[in-house]
């Protein structure tokens, strides 16, 4: 980092000046303030503001019942909503002890891996739009356009999916689903590594991202940095290989890590984890092939919504669904922490139970919160076009920052 | 390393704290003790830097809410060691009239927002952080909108109300 002149007191141009970066600058991507004193083009001191988009989720969950609280965990990554969704079916599937067929952790790990894709493929394209190349973004915005058409095979949404229910999904999987992951699987390798082709070697991107905000790997764990953040500081942290959920456990793949923590390493730990995601999602479909292609939820009635059909038929579905919707069915008075992967670090969901229809307490341990909170005191001495590569690189997505 | 037995962890945390920390038990093999906020610090301190423990991942700082408890404001820590990938979950209780609790920031940066969210939405004041303020919320909001007495909605509006068959 270059040492900037220090003015004297008398000197006209020593006076600071008084920057708003946000709410809604279009470079940060959301609605994110940061009160910034620049000493020319180079920041003296910032703070951050945010909670824009406080929308209280978790006083809202502790009066909705469990199944209603998936569609609030959409609204906390809405890139990869998925992994939000799995990872809260998850944790109620831990507090009531339900297991799982290997067909439903597969079919879950699939979707989950996509939106991981789904989200990096935002986070690196933009980068590069943020240092001048816009042909990346485009070239891979064109398959995310495609994995929001295989959710919507599989739930019927794009954007916030509220994919799946406790225990499962809410219906099997069609044939188009698979067919467009097909083609998915063999159309988006050749756009990956054009995209690295475009980017890895680029002179200019690697002079514009290489050094800037390195982060060490000891600052990183003080912060509490999860994700790809941490691991491009060094630290080999990922929890789908260090407590495997969903059966992570049976796949083979790599936890990439980056040396220095600065933005290229990101960069790259980013587009190696789409590489893995890839080669997990195949995997994956392989495994399909072994397991009975008909199940697609756990046989528990007493906490997986049964079919409407057989509601208007089935007296006893009719009573399972009236007890579900009323909240009848006892629970363990318990406490579960249940953490995923997401796509930007680690995703918890602390939930205290008290036996009633809602939570008693649930938090979510947000990563874009927890990593956003460094961005300030890192900007110090940055000038503010790496501030701002910065901040697409840390991937801060403003529904999880503000819960 | 394997995953450290929870009786083992029990054993060190009791050589070393005797009566102060508490076990409250291991739902779904994650140890939860309790203490009191004279030993949070130097139970964190020793959690943190003992060389057979070595939780030095602190993963979340919350707070909870139990009106009826003589002690009602609750503030819970999750830790997490790298190295043996054991949790632990430590739980101080506080008075109504007195929610004050030292901070952790003296041992993890990333504590700081952790407990201006705690302080925000439970109103817990942690002495000798850096910058305790609303971060949420707004700067002017009186109440802490996480305890059990704060209504989730308005309660005086009307614009919701449906006369023929209630909410």
């Amino acid at each position: 980092m270059q040492n900037h002149p220090v003015y004297t007191d008398n000197d006209p141009q020593s006076e600071l000046s008084t920057l708003n970066l946000g709410p809604t600058h279009p470079a940060t991507h959301g609605v994110f303030q940061n009160v910034l004193q620049l000493d020319g083009e180079r920041i003296v001191s910032g703070v951050s503001t945010i909670g824009y988009i406080h929308r209280a989720f978790e006083k809202i969950a502790e009066h909705r019942p469990f199944y209603q609280i998936t569609p609030l965990t959409d609204r906390l990554n809405y890139c990869s909503s998925p992994i939000n969704n799995m990872g809260w079916h998850m944790t109620v599937e831990k507090l009531l002890n339900i297991q799982t067929p290997k067909r439903v952790d597969y079919l879950r790990v699939i979707v989950m891996e996509l939106a991981r894709i789904a989200d990096h493929i935002i986070c690196n394209g933009v980068l590069g739009v943020d240092t001048g190349a816009f042909t990346g973004f485009l070239y891979m915005m064109e398959h995310r356009e495609a994995i929001y058409e295989i959710y919507e095979e599989v739930c019927g949404s794009r954007l916030t999916t509220n994919i799946g229910r406790i225990g499962g999904f809410e219906r099997n999987f069609n044939s188009r689903a698979f067919d467009k992951l097909r083609a998915f699987l063999k159309n988006f390798p050749k756009t990956l590594k054009e995209f690295e082709s475009l980017f890895n070697r680029n002179r200019i991107f690697v002079d514009r991202t290489r050094d800037v905000a390195a982060v060490s790997a000891e600052t990183a764990l003080s912060y509490s940095w999860t994700g790809p953040l941490l691991r491009a500081a060094g630290v080999d942290y990922d929890v789908r290989a260090m407590n495997p959920y969903s059966s992570y456990e049976d796949f083979e793949f790599e936890v990439p890590v980056g040396d220095n923590g600065d933005v290229y390493s990101r960069f790259l730990v980013r587009n190696e984890e789409m590489w893995q995601s890839l080669r997990i999602i195949e995997q994956a479909l392989a495994k399909l092939d072994k397991e009975p292609s008909d199940i697609f939820h756990a046989d528990v009635p007493e906490f997986y919504l049964p079919p409407k059909e057989e509601v208007y038929n089935n007296m006893e579905a009719l009573i399972y669904h009236f007890k579900i919707v009323m909240g009848e069915i006892p629970t363990p008075k318990t406490e579960v922490y249940h953490s995923v992967e997401g796509a930007n670090g680690e995703l918890g969901f602390y939930l205290v139970n008290d036996g009633g229809r809602s939570p008693y307490r649930l938090h979510f341990r947000r990563p874009s919160f927890i990593n956003y909170q460094m961005y300030a005191p890192m900007s110090r001495g940055m000038l503010l076009s790496d501030a701002i590569i910065n901040m697409s690189s840390l991937n801060v997505i403003a529904g999880e920052l503000d819960a | 390393m394997a995953k450290i037995p929870n009786e083992q962890l029990i054993k060190a945390i009791a050589d070393k704290f005797d009566t102060s920390v508490t076990v409250i038990g291991e739902p779904y093999e994650l140890l939860t003790v309790e203490t009191g906020r004279e030993t949070i610090i130097d139970l964190l301190t020793f959690l943190k830097t003992d060389p057979a423990l070595r939780f030095i991942f602190l993963t979340d700082i919350t707070g909870i809410h139990y009106p009826e408890q003589e002690k009602p404001i609750g503030v819970i820590y999750h830790l997490h060691s790298l190295t043996t990938n054991t949790r632990i979950r430590i739980k101080v209780f506080l008075a109504d009239a007195d929610v004050h609790i030292p901070t952790a920031t003296v041992l993890w940066d990333g504590a700081n927002w952790m407990e201006r969210e705690t302080y925000d939405l439970f109103g817990v004041l942690f002495d000798g952080h850096p910058d305790l303020r609303r971060i949420l919320n707004v700067d002017d909001m009186t109440a802490f909108p996480m305890r059990k007495e704060f209504p989730l909605e308005d309660p005086n509006r009307v614009d919701k109300k449906d006369f023929y068959f209630g909410r």
